[in-house]
């Protein structure tokens, strides 16, 4: 490797590295606000000065400048630190000191550099040009004024996230940073905008000014509104989440995070259910627990075992589950089922049910076939990977499914079962011809009568094109609930002769019908007793006959693991609302009630339970790529229908309760569908 | 320069003319079709000479064309000054402002078409003319100038530029080049050309007779 010298001390780099990145590796910061290392270079900022020998006698813009071999960088110059205060003037020149009112303020990329490198004071003594305010949609809350024209924005829209609707227009003093005539952003990750802004000129607009960065208690934990278990930050003040910011995780999210997890937080404080209830003379009317829980161990104790059943919601963690899963078998129902959408998935081998390559492994492949999945609404975060890939010339891309925009182009190859043997010539050459072919088969093809079927098409469709292979696994499958497979993984599945969650909802079925935040499944045919465990008032709660009250994600330590199978920890960053417990104590009360005490009495004497029944769970935040896997086994024959395949994300903004409790999300969804909300400001 | 917006009114649609369409099909063929955005510039440019200005529907109708997202061609029609992003006057005059031009009279040429024509930026209540200031134009050595149209109309004075003005008015066309008072050809120097004035120069009796060429290979 080549070699040069920062301040005088020789480093290692590898050829291709600017000089940027070369005095990094040294341990030197350089100040930047345009640079990013996950967009291209722009070079406009000139923050990152640096002096280089050999070359010109003058300063050079080192996020730019490819570092050589024997090349001499100095960072601490005098003729550096004078360029870099040079330029932190010129930079505030238009910059108002409104830092008093301004919600970067704290973690303020040019404040923090200001006082770093910049000078001590200011000889500017003309007018500061100030900039009409622009509207950016629902998420991003612009102060134009403050912008100093890095082009952050502008490059993360047009090249990670794949819409083109933010430019820079005009030029030299007027330019601006707009969308075109002010339209909403038409993207899922607009919230990335905010963080990359280094100044105030784009924040949150569901969060602002609504606290300091420093009053706020810092959580790192997972998220759940989709199944890629993105690492989070959950921000605290007191009782209430105020912010989600995303953490940096190079296997799942990188450094983004998606619309939903971000500004669907303020749904954790509409909608709660922070007090049991219990339905009397067809009403539901605040009760005790004691009441509550007497209610529901009354009709457990009355109904056959096998008229008994559970199903385990889309955000539910693995603990609450195994203590559901446990008690259910101490009363010996058979009826248990995790999967509420009806997916016909689980069972048999653990990489049959998981995205094998996993996320950062999808990278790799040269093509791939997306069957009945909409990855851009389903899960963006491998979007963009995706698109990153395409992006770069190294991956093709084919679907089968609905035809969607999805940020990159693909072969359109057919909408349902039926074409998975009849792909186009050219892509069955590619795909044949593939280094590391792979196909992602989403919800749309499984959750459907056929999709036992459709499984067993997709499987052999895989094994003929040597989808598994020595060293590479690609066949994957994509989930839309963060507890799917956690609940796969251990089991929430009908016993022998027992239900599946679309069997237990029909009429006459069941006599008790236990729902742990199950929402997304339409349980008003039965005329069972249903016991709704949850967080918030939504679809679940409504025919409940008994509402016990639970904890959200950011209410309880739980495990999740996402659909790469990578068991990752959640924290708790503020307590449940009211009366509310954490969803594995209830089940802990109520199996005594039941007279069936299940063996625990703390989370940490529930997870070594859970551990050493299911020692997958042990492994934190690991994942092996690569696994071999017996594609025959996959799925059940049958016939295929001939509907078309349809994602299972109608409206990206309302997948779950928590979402469709949030305002924002309201907001998101509507500017998303075109009507643009009419803001009372 | 001011912050450049689009127009307050904007037409309802815009279509490319027949003509258009032509000159458009020249620009295209000359880029590989991935990279057909290239011709963004010169298809602003004929939209311009359809339309005398570039209109809101006519930026969509251009992105539409390439493939390109709006707010790009939105970017390059901001950017440079040349597109007018308002209806302009049939006779568009674009006086410089630069320094040459103002060192010599520049400002009274604006003084000028603001006495005649109004506010600078500003169509005519007629519709026949707007007036603006413009960086240079790279006619210095026949400073002042102005630039009408296509044409540039050189050594102006305040009465030849009145004199410009009134003839456009009447409907006439004035003849473009240079307005000096002894008459020159492009920049030539006034009242005529001041040396190579010997007519032996071009009759050939001045030139010696060559005895040998330069450069030539030895004889064997």
């Amino acid at each position: 490797m080549p070699i040069a010298k920062v301040n005088g001390v020789e480093v290692e780099f590898e050829p291709g590295m600017t000089v940027l990145q070369v005095a990094e590796r040294a341990g030197h910061e350089i100040p930047r606000f345009c640079y990013h290392e996950r967009l291209s270079i722009a070079g406009n900022c000139r923050m990152c000065l640096v002096e280089v020998k050999p070359g010109p006698p003058k300063p050079q813009a080192s996020c730019a400048l490819p570092a050589a071999e024997n090349q001499e960088i100095f960072t601490d110059t005098p003729m550096v630190k004078k360029a870099r205060e040079g330029v932190m003037e010129f930079l505030l020149i238009n910059h108002p000191l409104d830092c008093p009112i301004c919600d970067q303020g704290g973690e303020c990329d040019l404040q923090d550099q200001a006082v770093g490198y910049g000078r001590d004071g200011s000889r500017y003594a003309e007018n500061k040009r100030a900039v009409d305010e622009k509207y950016m949609g629902p998420t991003i809350k612009t102060v134009m004024t403050r912008c100093i024209q890095c082009t952050r924005c502008v490059r993360f829209v047009s090249e990670i996230a794949g819409v083109e609707d933010i430019g820079m227009i005009s030029r030299g003093e007027s330019a601006e940073i707009t969308t075109y005539l002010e339209q909403a952003v038409g993207s899922e990750l607009s919230g990335n905008v905010n963080d990359l802004c280094p100044v105030g000129a784009l924040t949150h607009r569901p969060w602002a000014f609504n606290y300091r960065p420093w009053e706020l208690k810092k959580t790192e934990t997972i998220d759940v509104h989709d199944a890629l278990g993105s690492n989070i930050r959950a921000d605290a003040r007191g009782p209430e989440v105020m912010r989600v910011l995303p953490r940096v995780h190079e296997g799942i999210n990188e450094e983004w995070l998606s619309d939903k997890s971000r500004y669907a937080v303020d749904g954790l404080m509409r909608q709660r259910l922070d007090r049991p209830y219990v339905r009397r003379d067809g009403k539901l009317q605040p009760a005790t627990w004691a009441e509550a829980l007497g209610a529901v161990a009354e009709r457990f104790n009355a109904a056959k075992p096998n008229k008994i059943g559970a199903i385990a919601g889309d955000l539910q963690d693995a603990e609450s589950m195994k203590a559901l899963m446990d008690l259910m078998d101490a009363i010996g129902s058979p009826n248990l089922d995790c999967r509420q959408d009806g997916a016909w998935i689980g069972g048999g081998e653990r990489g049959g049910y998981l995205f094998n390559s996993t996320l950062a492994g999808i990278e790799q492949a040269d093509v791939v076939l997306l069957v009945g999945t909409n990855p851009r609404l389903e899960a963006p975060l491998l979007n963009t990977r995706l698109r990153k890939q395409w992006l770069a010339g190294k991956m093709r891309i084919g679907l089968i499914g609905e035809q969607a925009s999805l940020t990159y182009g693909y072969d359109y190859l057919g909408a349902g079962p039926a074409s998975l043997g009849k792909l186009s010539k050219d892509f069955a050459a590619a795909l044949k011809g593939a280094q590391k072919p792979a196909v992602i088969v989403g919800m749309g093809a499984l959750a459907r009568d056929d999709g036992a079927a459709v499984l067993k098409a997709v499987a052999d469709f895989a094994a003929a094109n040597g989808v598994v292979r020595d060293g590479w696994n690609g066949f994957n499958v994509l989930h839309t609930a963060a507890g799917r497979v956690a609940g796969l993984d251990m089991g929430f599945l009908p016993r022998a002769g027992g239900l599946p969650a679309v069997d237990m909802v029909k009429k006459g079925k069941l006599d008790v019908l236990f729902l742990l935040g199950a929402d997304e499944i339409d349980a008003s045919a039965t005329a069972a007793f249903k016991v709704y465990l949850g967080s918030h008032g939504d679809r679940g709660a409504h025919g409940a006959d008994v509402i016990l009250p639970g904890a959200a994600y950011t209410e309880k330590p739980g495990l999740y693991v996402n659909t790469e199978g990578r068991v990752q920890m959640a924290e708790r960053s503020i307590f449940p609302k009211g009366e509310a417990r954490e969803d594995w104590a209830i089940i802990r009360a109520l199996s005594e009630r039941v007279g069936q005490t299940l063996p625990f009495d703390s989370l940490a004497a529930l997870r070594a339970k859970l551990m050493a029944d299911h020692p997958g769970f042990g492994q934190v935040d690991y994942v092996a790529p690569g696994q071999p896997l017996n594609l025959k086994a996959l799925g059940a024959k049958g016939s295929l229908g001939a509907a078309a395949f349809a994602s299972p994300v109608k409206d990206f903004y309302m997948t779950n309760p928590i979402a469709r409790a949030s305002a924002t999300m309201a907001e998101c969804s509507a500017a998303a569908s075109g009507a643009r909300a009419m803001a009372a400001e | 320069m001011s912050v450049r917006r689009l127009a307050k009114e904007q037409p309802a649609s815009f279509k490319f003319s027949k003509a258009t369409m032509e000159k458009v099909n020249f620009w295209l063929k000359k880029y590989p079709e991935d990279r057909k955005r290239s011709a963004v510039i010169p298809i602003l440019w004929l939209v311009q000479k359809q339309e005398g200005w570039v209109s809101e529907p006519a930026i969509r109708a251009i992105a539409d064309l390439l493939g390109m997202a709006y707010i790009r061609v939105l970017e390059v029609a901001t950017f440079y000054t040349m597109f007018q992003l308002e209806p302009v006057g049939k006779v568009l005059i674009q006086v410089c402002g630069t320094t040459p031009c103002m060192l010599r009279g520049s400002e009274d040429l604006m003084k000028v078409c603001k006495e005649k024509i109004g506010h600078k930026d500003h169509m005519s209540a007629d519709g026949l003319f707007t007036w603006q200031e413009v960086e240079c134009l790279g006619a210095c050595s026949n400073a002042p100038m102005a630039q009408i149209n296509d044409y540039y109309y050189e050594d102006l004075t305040p009465e030849t530029m009145a004199q410009i003005i009134d003839d456009f008015r009447a409907g006439k066309k004035p003849r473009p080049g240079s307005y000096a008072a002894q008459r020159r050809t492009t920049s030539e120097p006034e009242g005529g050309p001041m040396t190579l004035l010997d007519p032996k120069l071009y009759d050939g009796s001045a030139a010696k007779p060559i005895k040998k060429l330069p450069n030539l290979p030895e004889p064997a």
